[in-house]
């Protein structure tokens, strides 16, 4: 997975509705007791709202993320790298139907979900709509791109909504092997021929601005995060994901003798904060805007699939089931 | 949503057999397409309780157990599964979560172990024999 706050956040409505004072008063007083807000529980619109964006922008990022990386399943290098590929890309399809079924907890369809999928109404995760041209890529995107999503989504399995904080733990549970694959993977190629680390360092360098971009844009310009931090939604801003990861992952990078292509790119001792230069964040809003290298072969695909399925899904359809809210 | 180019050349060689651009912006899931949820129980080993682990969408009870399997059984230990249909989940109500305060309420003590002193009992007769 992919999850969080790289996502856009959505406008708040003028006319959102007005919630009852008292009831809120209790949700929050729940919230900081540390207690989980489950499906059925009075909850604010916004929070409901704002949840079900987040969790189901999460799923589609498991989906999608499994696109660039399935692609590399019949050429991955060896039987056994082909293996773990294959459990991976399972799993992270395995994720999306945890992350689907928790939003559906709050209300709405998967098939509706799927269609904002399809329409391109409702995003995912940005780093997913740029190539994967090498195997040196899938290296890059399993060991970093998923050490991203765990900073995000261990945070987040902290956070109030029961459902999503239960598939969360699930999910992290996976993503240890994810991680691991993918720095062996990483370290097989940073320490291996100079063509392998060539390719790897030429990868890192396409990714790395794809990478600072994955927490989402810079605190000061992402809106209305005190409410959700407050209700628990997020666990932690967007910079500070952002920081603890560069604290966790630079340093692993450098000691294999890959170097990062970012001159300004240092940790401030004072401060405990990294410093960087903007990594364009007018790029980031074009890409997740559907202007990005591979926005349009993502969602043909997943057209694509959907198409070819539904005879056998409609086929088993039976017209006297009742539909109900799941309880997951 | 009209037909859109693709503007890379398409990497997946599983993909560049097909016509994507077919398809592009046509399909939609139709409502209830992806049929009822069935709520999924766990069982790790033989002796251990099924427990709740969520859900999967199947048709009917058979392709709910297959995709329960794919889901749950897959990464972790196990040695069985239930499922049932959501609709036939029957629950009470979080509105009314105190009616259970009382399982762990303080004066419910005489029916917990630590509710009886019996030591103090015994301490307070040894000491007395002591004294005698
Ligand atoms: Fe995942
Ligand atoms: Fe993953």
């Amino acid at each position: 997975m992919y999850g969080g706050g790289y996502i856009q956040e959505e406008k708040q409505e003028a006319t959102s509705p007005i919630d009852d004072a008292q009831k809120l008063a209790a949700f929050e007083a729940r919230i900081d007791r540390g207690e989980k807000i489950e499906p059925h529980d009075w909850m604010p619109a916004d929070y409901r709202k704002q949840l079900i964006r987040m969790i189901e922008q999460h799923a589609h990022s498991e989906v999608i993320g499994a696109l660039p990386e399935g692609t590399w399943i019949t050429r991955a290098p060896g039987f056994r790298r082909k293996l773990a590929l294959i459990a991976k890309v399972q799993d992270e399809i395995g994720h999306a139907h945890l992350l689907y079924s928790a939003a559906e907890t709050l209300g709405k369809s998967r098939e509706h979900m799927i269609n904002d999928l399809l329409t391109g109404k409702s995003k995912y995760s940005n780093v997913f709509n740029y190539p994967a041209k090498t195997w040196a890529d899938v290296t890059v995107i399993g060991f970093l791109i998923d050490a991203g999503a765990i900073v995000n989504q261990v945070a987040n399995s902290k956070g109030s909504y029961g459902p999503y904080c239960r598939a969360l733990e699930r999910i992290c549970y996976e993503e240890s092997f994810h991680l691991k694959q993918g720095h062996d993977a990483f370290i097989t190629l940073a320490t291996g021929k100079k063509a392998q680390h060539d390719m790897l360092q030429d990868a890192l360098n396409r990714w790395w601005k794809p990478i600072m971009h994955f927490h989402g844009p810079p605190d000061k310009i992402s809106e209305h995060t005190a409410k959700l931090m407050r209700w628990k939604v997020k666990m932690a801003t967007n910079d500070d994901m952002r920081n603890q990861f560069l604290d966790m992952y630079v340093p692993k990078i450098l000691e294999i003798g890959i170097t990062i292509p970012d001159p300004n790119l240092k940790k401030n001792e004072a401060t405990g904060q990294w410093e960087f230069s903007d990594p364009d964040w007018d790029e980031f809003k074009r890409v997740i805007n559907g202007d990005g290298p591979c926005n349009a072969e993502r969602l043909a695909v997943r057209q694509y699939v959907e198409e070819h399925g539904k005879w056998v899904r409609t086929a088993m359809m039976n017209p006297n089931q009742k539909v109900v809210i799941p309880f997951a | 949503m009209s037909k859109i180019p693709l503007n890379t050349p398409v990497l997946d060689p599983r993909i560049k057999r097909v016509d994507l651009e077919s398809t592009y912006g046509t399909t939609s899931i139709g409502e209830n397409e992806h049929w009822i949820s069935w709520e999924v129980f766990h069982q790790k080993k033989r002796g251990d309780q099924h427990v709740h682990v969520g859900i999967v969408h199947a048709p009917d009870a058979q392709l709910a157990l297959l995709f329960a399997k794919e889901q749950f059984g897959r990464r972790l230990a196990c040695v069985n599964l239930w499922v049932t249909k959501s609709s036939d989940i029957f629950s009470f109500s979080y509105d009314d979560e105190d009616i259970f305060d009382n399982a762990t309420a303080p004066e419910k003590q005489y029916r917990e172990a630590s509710g009886f002193r019996v030591m103090e009992k015994i301490n307070r007769y040894k000491k007395s024999k002591q004294k005698a």
